[in-house]
Protein backbone atom coordinates (compact mmCIF):
# COMPACT_ATOMS: atom_id res chain seq x y z
CA UNK A 1 0.00 0.00 0.00
CA UNK A 2 1.29 3.14 -0.93
CA UNK A 3 0.01 6.51 0.73
CA UNK A 4 1.59 8.69 -0.99
CA UNK A 5 -0.76 11.50 -2.45
CA UNK A 6 2.60 12.84 -4.50
CA UNK A 7 1.54 12.66 -8.05
CA UNK A 8 4.73 13.93 -9.82
CA UNK A 9 6.94 11.30 -10.12
CA UNK A 10 9.48 13.57 -9.69
CA UNK A 11 7.92 15.22 -6.43
CA UNK A 12 7.34 11.65 -5.20
CA UNK A 13 11.47 10.69 -5.23
CA UNK A 14 12.59 14.78 -4.11
CA UNK A 15 10.14 14.03 -1.10
CA UNK A 16 12.05 10.56 -0.18
CA UNK A 17 15.29 12.54 -0.39
CA UNK A 18 14.15 15.64 1.58
CA UNK A 19 12.50 13.05 4.19
CA UNK A 20 15.91 11.20 4.56
CA UNK A 21 17.37 14.17 5.54
CA UNK A 22 14.92 15.89 7.45
CA UNK A 23 15.01 12.66 9.54
CA UNK A 24 18.62 12.25 10.33
CA UNK A 25 18.93 15.47 10.96
CA UNK A 26 15.85 15.26 13.54
CA UNK A 27 17.68 12.14 14.89
CA UNK A 28 20.88 13.96 15.28
CA UNK A 29 19.10 16.60 17.14
CA UNK A 30 17.99 14.48 19.76
CA UNK A 31 21.66 13.71 20.62
CA UNK A 32 22.38 17.45 20.98
CA UNK A 33 24.00 17.97 24.49
CA UNK A 34 25.09 14.29 24.89
CA UNK A 35 28.07 13.66 23.03
CA UNK A 36 31.08 12.45 25.10
CA UNK A 37 33.04 16.03 24.35
CA UNK A 38 32.10 20.05 22.80
CA UNK A 39 33.54 19.83 20.24
CA UNK A 40 31.38 16.98 18.80
CA UNK A 41 28.25 18.47 20.48
CA UNK A 42 28.88 21.25 18.08
CA UNK A 43 29.78 18.99 15.24
CA UNK A 44 26.20 17.01 15.40
CA UNK A 45 24.68 19.94 15.62
CA UNK A 46 25.73 21.52 12.59
CA UNK A 47 25.48 17.97 10.88
CA UNK A 48 21.97 18.28 11.86
CA UNK A 49 21.93 21.74 10.57
CA UNK A 50 23.35 21.08 7.22
CA UNK A 51 21.10 17.98 6.84
CA UNK A 52 17.35 19.96 7.26
CA UNK A 53 18.85 23.17 5.51
CA UNK A 54 18.89 20.64 2.27
CA UNK A 55 15.73 18.85 3.31
CA UNK A 56 14.05 22.44 2.79
CA UNK A 57 15.59 23.30 -0.17
CA UNK A 58 14.43 19.29 -1.43
CA UNK A 59 10.33 20.19 -0.15
CA UNK A 60 10.55 23.26 -1.57
CA UNK A 61 11.26 21.65 -5.16
CA UNK A 62 8.72 19.24 -4.64
CA UNK A 63 6.01 21.36 -3.91
CA UNK A 64 7.33 23.28 -7.08
CA UNK A 65 6.85 20.28 -9.25
CA UNK A 66 3.76 19.02 -7.60
CA UNK A 67 2.05 22.56 -8.24
CA UNK A 68 -0.33 22.48 -5.25
CA UNK A 69 1.00 24.66 -3.30
CA UNK A 70 2.77 22.47 -0.46
CA UNK A 71 5.10 24.00 1.14
CA UNK A 72 8.01 22.86 3.10
CA UNK A 73 6.30 22.98 6.30
CA UNK A 74 3.17 21.02 5.05
CA UNK A 75 6.10 18.19 4.27
CA UNK A 76 7.90 18.01 7.05
CA UNK A 77 5.22 19.07 9.71
CA UNK A 78 1.58 17.91 8.47
CA UNK A 79 2.19 14.20 6.89
CA UNK A 80 1.36 10.85 8.85
CA UNK A 81 4.27 7.71 9.43
CA UNK A 82 3.04 6.36 6.47
CA UNK A 83 3.12 9.57 4.23
CA UNK A 84 7.11 9.48 4.99
CA UNK A 85 9.21 7.73 2.66
CA UNK A 86 12.46 7.80 4.21
CA UNK A 87 14.83 4.81 4.39
CA UNK A 88 14.60 3.10 7.45
CA UNK A 89 18.27 3.48 8.37
CA UNK A 90 17.74 7.37 9.11
CA UNK A 91 14.86 6.90 11.60
CA UNK A 92 17.08 4.14 14.08
CA UNK A 93 17.11 5.75 17.40
CA UNK A 94 20.11 6.57 18.74
CA UNK A 95 21.81 4.49 21.54
CA UNK A 96 25.15 5.30 21.85
CA UNK A 97 27.82 7.71 19.84
CA UNK A 98 29.57 4.21 18.09
CA UNK A 99 26.19 3.96 16.52
CA UNK A 100 25.95 7.32 15.61
CA UNK A 101 29.18 7.49 13.62
CA UNK A 102 28.20 3.90 12.58
CA UNK A 103 25.22 5.02 10.79
CA UNK A 104 26.27 8.33 9.44
CA UNK A 105 29.04 6.62 7.72
CA UNK A 106 26.61 4.44 6.14
CA UNK A 107 24.51 7.51 5.40
CA UNK A 108 27.19 10.08 4.08
CA UNK A 109 28.83 7.35 1.68
CA UNK A 110 25.40 7.20 -0.45
CA UNK A 111 24.84 10.55 -0.23
CA UNK A 112 28.22 11.87 -1.57
CA UNK A 113 27.95 9.13 -4.69
CA UNK A 114 24.26 10.21 -4.94
CA UNK A 115 24.26 14.02 -4.78
CA UNK A 116 27.24 13.28 -7.17
CA UNK A 117 25.11 11.85 -9.86
CA UNK A 118 22.29 14.45 -8.69
CA UNK A 119 24.53 17.55 -9.36
CA UNK A 120 24.05 16.55 -13.58
CA UNK A 121 20.56 16.37 -13.29
CA UNK A 122 18.47 17.56 -16.37
CA UNK A 123 16.61 19.63 -13.71
CA UNK A 124 18.96 22.59 -13.03
CA UNK A 125 17.27 23.64 -9.32
CA UNK A 126 17.53 19.79 -8.46
CA UNK A 127 21.54 20.10 -9.68
CA UNK A 128 22.13 23.37 -8.15
CA UNK A 129 20.65 21.32 -4.61
CA UNK A 130 22.56 18.25 -5.01
CA UNK A 131 25.99 20.55 -6.46
CA UNK A 132 25.73 22.16 -2.82
CA UNK A 133 24.90 19.65 -0.66
CA UNK A 134 27.36 17.45 -2.13
CA UNK A 135 30.11 19.72 -0.68
CA UNK A 136 28.45 19.50 3.14
CA UNK A 137 28.53 15.77 2.62
CA UNK A 138 31.99 14.93 1.74
CA UNK A 139 33.12 17.29 4.93
CA UNK A 140 30.36 14.63 6.82
CA UNK A 141 31.85 11.88 5.31
CA UNK A 142 35.39 12.87 6.19
CA UNK A 143 34.07 13.45 9.68
CA UNK A 144 32.10 9.95 10.19
CA UNK A 145 35.23 7.79 8.33
CA UNK A 146 37.78 9.14 11.15
CA UNK A 147 35.75 8.83 13.89
CA UNK A 148 34.50 5.28 12.94
CA UNK A 149 38.34 4.61 12.60
CA UNK A 150 39.06 5.71 15.45
CA UNK A 151 36.38 3.90 17.47
CA UNK A 152 37.08 0.50 15.69
CA UNK A 153 40.62 1.06 15.83
CA UNK A 154 40.40 2.31 19.52
CA UNK A 155 40.00 0.61 23.10
CA UNK A 156 38.51 -2.54 23.06
CA UNK A 157 35.01 -1.43 24.75
CA UNK A 158 35.38 1.19 21.58
CA UNK A 159 35.77 -1.37 19.09
CA UNK A 160 33.30 -3.95 20.92
CA UNK A 161 30.42 -0.89 20.17
CA UNK A 162 31.43 -0.28 16.80
CA UNK A 163 31.47 -3.85 15.75
CA UNK A 164 27.77 -3.79 17.41
CA UNK A 165 27.11 -0.80 15.68
CA UNK A 166 27.90 -2.29 12.33
CA UNK A 167 26.06 -5.74 12.95
CA UNK A 168 22.62 -4.02 14.35
CA UNK A 169 22.76 -1.20 11.16
CA UNK A 170 23.77 -3.68 7.61
CA UNK A 171 20.54 -5.25 7.24
CA UNK A 172 18.85 -1.50 6.85
CA UNK A 173 21.71 -0.53 4.03
CA UNK A 174 20.78 -2.38 1.07
CA UNK A 175 17.84 -0.34 0.93
CA UNK A 176 19.69 2.61 -0.10
CA UNK A 177 20.37 1.03 -3.30
CA UNK A 178 16.92 -1.16 -4.08
CA UNK A 179 16.35 0.98 -7.44
CA UNK A 180 12.11 0.51 -8.00
CA UNK A 181 10.07 1.63 -11.05
CA UNK A 182 9.80 5.18 -10.19
CA UNK A 183 13.85 5.47 -9.93
CA UNK A 184 14.01 3.65 -13.53
CA UNK A 185 11.43 6.49 -14.81
CA UNK A 186 13.21 8.99 -13.91
CA UNK A 187 16.51 7.56 -14.55
CA UNK A 188 15.47 7.45 -18.10
CA UNK A 189 13.92 11.20 -18.23
CA UNK A 190 17.93 12.14 -17.16
CA UNK A 191 16.18 13.41 -13.79
CA UNK A 192 18.16 11.20 -11.64
CA UNK A 193 20.96 8.24 -11.58
CA UNK A 194 19.68 5.13 -10.03
CA UNK A 195 20.88 4.67 -6.84
CA UNK A 196 21.82 0.76 -7.67
CA UNK A 197 24.08 2.38 -9.67
CA UNK A 198 26.01 3.83 -6.56
CA UNK A 199 26.04 0.71 -5.04
CA UNK A 200 29.49 -0.20 -6.44
CA UNK A 201 31.22 3.18 -4.76
CA UNK A 202 29.33 2.89 -1.53
CA UNK A 203 31.21 -0.43 -1.07
CA UNK A 204 34.17 1.18 -1.78
CA UNK A 205 33.78 3.61 0.84
CA UNK A 206 32.39 1.56 3.25
CA UNK A 207 35.48 -1.74 3.25
CA UNK A 208 38.09 0.53 2.83
CA UNK A 209 37.15 2.95 6.20
CA UNK A 210 36.27 -0.74 7.87
CA UNK A 211 38.79 -2.13 7.55
CA UNK A 212 41.11 0.50 8.40
CA UNK A 213 38.97 0.38 11.85
CA UNK A 214 39.70 -2.88 12.29
CA UNK A 215 35.58 -3.84 11.83
CA UNK A 216 34.40 -6.81 10.50
CA UNK A 217 31.87 -6.41 7.54
CA UNK A 218 28.79 -8.77 8.55
CA UNK A 219 28.55 -12.13 6.15
CA UNK A 220 24.44 -12.05 7.16
CA UNK A 221 23.41 -11.23 3.64
CA UNK A 222 19.59 -10.42 5.66
CA UNK A 223 18.07 -7.08 4.18
CA UNK A 224 14.81 -5.37 5.09
CA UNK A 225 13.16 -2.17 3.30
CA UNK A 226 9.90 -0.70 2.60
CA UNK A 227 10.60 3.04 3.81
CA UNK A 228 9.97 4.06 0.51
CA UNK A 229 6.79 2.74 0.36
CA UNK A 230 6.03 4.31 3.84
CA UNK A 231 6.24 1.08 6.09
CA UNK A 232 8.47 2.10 8.28
CA UNK A 233 9.74 0.53 11.79
CA UNK A 234 8.31 1.08 14.89
CA UNK A 235 10.46 4.22 15.74
CA UNK A 236 9.68 6.58 13.49
CA UNK A 237 5.96 7.28 14.80
CA UNK A 238 7.88 8.10 18.13
CA UNK A 239 10.00 10.47 16.25
CA UNK A 240 7.59 12.59 14.61
CA UNK A 241 5.11 12.82 17.59
CA UNK A 242 7.82 15.35 19.60
CA UNK A 243 8.73 17.03 16.12
CA UNK A 244 5.14 17.66 14.54
CA UNK A 245 3.65 18.61 18.24
CA UNK A 246 3.50 21.88 18.16
CA UNK A 247 1.75 22.21 14.59
CA UNK A 248 -0.81 19.39 15.28
CA UNK A 249 -1.27 21.33 18.62
CA UNK A 250 -1.59 24.85 17.07
CA UNK A 251 -2.11 24.84 13.41
CA UNK A 252 -0.79 27.49 11.34
CA UNK A 253 1.28 28.32 14.21
CA UNK A 254 3.97 30.96 12.64
CA UNK A 255 7.11 32.72 14.96
CA UNK B 1 12.04 59.76 -5.41
CA UNK B 2 14.09 59.03 -8.60
CA UNK B 3 15.10 55.63 -9.48
CA UNK B 4 18.09 54.41 -7.62
CA UNK B 5 20.95 53.20 -9.61
CA UNK B 6 22.09 48.87 -9.17
CA UNK B 7 26.00 51.24 -8.46
CA UNK B 8 23.91 53.17 -5.70
CA UNK B 9 21.97 50.28 -3.66
CA UNK B 10 25.07 48.46 -3.84
CA UNK B 11 26.71 51.47 -1.93
CA UNK B 12 23.61 51.36 0.41
CA UNK B 13 24.13 47.46 1.21
CA UNK B 14 27.87 48.04 1.79
CA UNK B 15 26.06 48.02 5.27
CA UNK B 16 24.75 44.65 5.22
CA UNK B 17 27.11 42.04 6.89
CA UNK B 18 27.00 38.32 8.14
CA UNK B 19 25.64 38.23 11.51
CA UNK B 20 27.71 35.38 12.54
CA UNK B 21 30.97 37.13 11.50
CA UNK B 22 30.24 40.58 11.25
CA UNK B 23 34.02 42.08 9.93
CA UNK B 24 32.26 40.65 6.06
CA UNK B 25 30.05 42.34 4.35
CA UNK B 26 27.51 40.40 1.94
CA UNK B 27 29.98 41.22 -0.83
CA UNK B 28 32.89 39.97 0.88
CA UNK B 29 31.11 36.77 1.59
CA UNK B 30 30.05 36.17 -2.11
CA UNK B 31 26.55 35.87 -1.60
CA UNK B 32 25.28 39.00 -2.72
CA UNK B 33 25.17 37.78 -6.52
CA UNK B 34 23.92 40.67 -8.20
CA UNK B 35 21.16 43.60 -7.90
CA UNK B 36 18.62 44.44 -10.20
CA UNK B 37 16.26 47.55 -11.53
CA UNK B 38 12.98 46.73 -13.62
CA UNK B 39 11.76 48.94 -16.37
CA UNK B 40 9.42 49.63 -13.60
CA UNK B 41 11.34 50.50 -10.71
CA UNK B 42 11.35 47.06 -9.02
CA UNK B 43 14.10 46.42 -7.13
CA UNK B 44 15.75 42.66 -7.46
CA UNK B 45 18.39 41.27 -4.61
CA UNK B 46 19.65 37.66 -5.88
CA UNK B 47 21.59 36.10 -3.37
CA UNK B 48 23.21 32.48 -2.54
CA UNK B 49 23.16 30.97 0.75
CA UNK B 50 26.87 29.73 1.90
CA UNK B 51 25.54 26.52 3.61
CA UNK B 52 22.61 24.88 2.88
CA UNK B 53 21.36 25.31 7.09
CA UNK B 54 22.68 28.42 7.09
CA UNK B 55 20.49 30.26 9.39
CA UNK B 56 22.24 33.48 8.71
CA UNK B 57 20.40 33.66 5.90
CA UNK B 58 17.03 34.01 6.91
CA UNK B 59 18.69 37.07 8.60
CA UNK B 60 20.75 38.84 6.25
CA UNK B 61 17.57 38.28 3.82
CA UNK B 62 15.65 40.62 6.11
CA UNK B 63 18.72 42.86 6.74
CA UNK B 64 18.71 43.87 2.84
CA UNK B 65 14.98 44.49 2.91
CA UNK B 66 14.96 46.61 5.66
CA UNK B 67 18.81 48.65 4.86
CA UNK B 68 16.85 49.40 1.23
CA UNK B 69 13.69 50.38 2.90
CA UNK B 70 15.41 52.66 5.37
CA UNK B 71 17.18 54.31 2.39
CA UNK B 72 13.39 54.78 0.82
CA UNK B 73 13.50 51.52 -1.49
CA UNK B 74 11.63 48.56 -1.82
CA UNK B 75 12.88 45.75 -2.89
CA UNK B 76 12.31 41.88 -3.55
CA UNK B 77 15.02 39.49 -2.26
CA UNK B 78 15.66 35.80 -4.92
CA UNK B 79 17.29 33.10 -3.31
CA UNK B 80 20.00 31.51 -6.16
CA UNK B 81 21.03 28.44 -5.95
CA UNK B 82 22.95 27.17 -9.15
CA UNK B 83 26.24 28.02 -9.22
CA UNK B 84 26.51 26.72 -5.75
CA UNK B 85 28.43 29.32 -3.74
CA UNK B 86 31.83 28.18 -2.80
CA UNK B 87 34.61 30.04 -0.54
CA UNK B 88 36.16 31.04 -3.47
CA UNK B 89 33.62 33.85 -4.13
CA UNK B 90 34.94 35.43 -0.89
CA UNK B 91 37.10 38.48 -1.99
CA UNK B 92 40.53 39.00 -1.16
CA UNK B 93 39.69 41.85 1.13
CA UNK B 94 37.25 39.85 2.72
CA UNK B 95 40.03 37.10 3.52
CA UNK B 96 42.06 39.81 4.90
CA UNK B 97 39.34 41.02 7.57
CA UNK B 98 39.27 37.17 8.41
CA UNK B 99 42.28 36.85 9.24
CA UNK B 100 42.15 40.37 11.37
CA UNK B 101 39.57 38.89 13.13
CA UNK B 102 41.23 35.53 14.46
CA UNK B 103 39.32 33.09 11.80
CA UNK B 104 42.03 31.93 9.62
CA UNK B 105 40.65 32.29 5.73
CA UNK B 106 39.79 29.43 3.27
CA UNK B 107 42.48 28.23 1.13
CA UNK B 108 41.69 28.34 -2.25
CA UNK B 109 39.26 24.97 -2.97
CA UNK B 110 41.90 23.35 -5.19
CA UNK B 111 44.27 23.84 -2.48
CA UNK B 112 41.89 22.75 0.38
CA UNK B 113 44.31 21.08 2.63
CA UNK B 114 44.99 21.54 6.05
CA UNK B 115 48.81 22.40 5.33
CA UNK B 116 47.31 25.31 3.48
CA UNK B 117 46.13 26.65 6.90
CA UNK B 118 48.20 29.49 8.85
CA UNK B 119 47.65 30.29 12.33
CA UNK B 120 45.65 34.11 12.26
CA UNK B 121 48.38 34.67 15.62
CA UNK B 122 51.36 33.68 14.79
CA UNK B 123 51.49 32.61 11.10
CA UNK B 124 53.03 29.19 11.54
CA UNK B 125 52.21 27.05 9.33
CA UNK B 126 51.27 23.73 10.70
CA UNK B 127 47.79 23.93 12.62
CA UNK B 128 46.00 20.85 13.62
CA UNK B 129 42.35 19.98 13.17
CA UNK B 130 40.60 19.69 16.46
CA UNK B 131 37.10 19.15 15.25
CA UNK B 132 35.67 19.04 11.48
CA UNK B 133 33.24 21.88 12.63
CA UNK B 134 33.45 24.99 14.82
CA UNK B 135 31.14 27.46 16.43
CA UNK B 136 29.11 27.33 12.97
CA UNK B 137 28.48 24.79 10.18
CA UNK B 138 31.26 26.86 7.97
CA UNK B 139 34.23 26.54 10.12
CA UNK B 140 36.35 24.31 12.13
CA UNK B 141 38.06 24.15 15.00
CA UNK B 142 42.03 24.34 15.04
CA UNK B 143 44.93 24.61 17.39
CA UNK B 144 48.46 26.46 16.43
CA UNK B 145 51.21 23.58 17.34
CA UNK B 146 53.44 27.05 17.66
CA UNK B 147 52.07 29.26 19.77
CA UNK B 148 49.02 27.29 21.00
CA UNK B 149 46.66 29.61 19.68
CA UNK B 150 43.28 28.07 19.64
CA UNK B 151 41.21 29.42 16.32
CA UNK B 152 38.63 28.40 14.29
CA UNK B 153 38.95 28.19 10.21
CA UNK B 154 36.62 29.02 7.61
CA UNK B 155 36.43 25.42 5.81
CA UNK B 156 37.15 25.68 1.95
CA UNK B 157 34.12 24.57 0.02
Amino acid sequence: MNTMTTTDPRATYVVRLGDDNVILGQRLGEYISRAPELEEDLAIANTALDHIGVARYLYTLAGELEGDGRTEDDFAMLRSEREFTNCLLVEQPNTDFAFIMVRQLFFDAYQVPLWEALSNSANHVMAGIAAKALKEATYHLRRSASWVVRLGDGTDESHRRAQRAVDGLWRFTGELFDSDALEDELAASGFITRSADLSSTWEGTVDDVLEEATLVRPEDPFQTGGGRNGMHTEHLGHLLAPMQWMQRSYPGLTW
Amino acid sequence: MATATPEQLRTVLSSVVDPEIPVLTIEDLGVLRGITVERDGDIVVTITPTYSGCPAMEVIESDIVETLAEAGHAATVVTQLEPAWTTDDMSDEGKQKLRAYGIAPPARTELAVVAEVRCPRCDDGSPRVVSEFGSTACKRLMVCTACGEPFDQFKAI
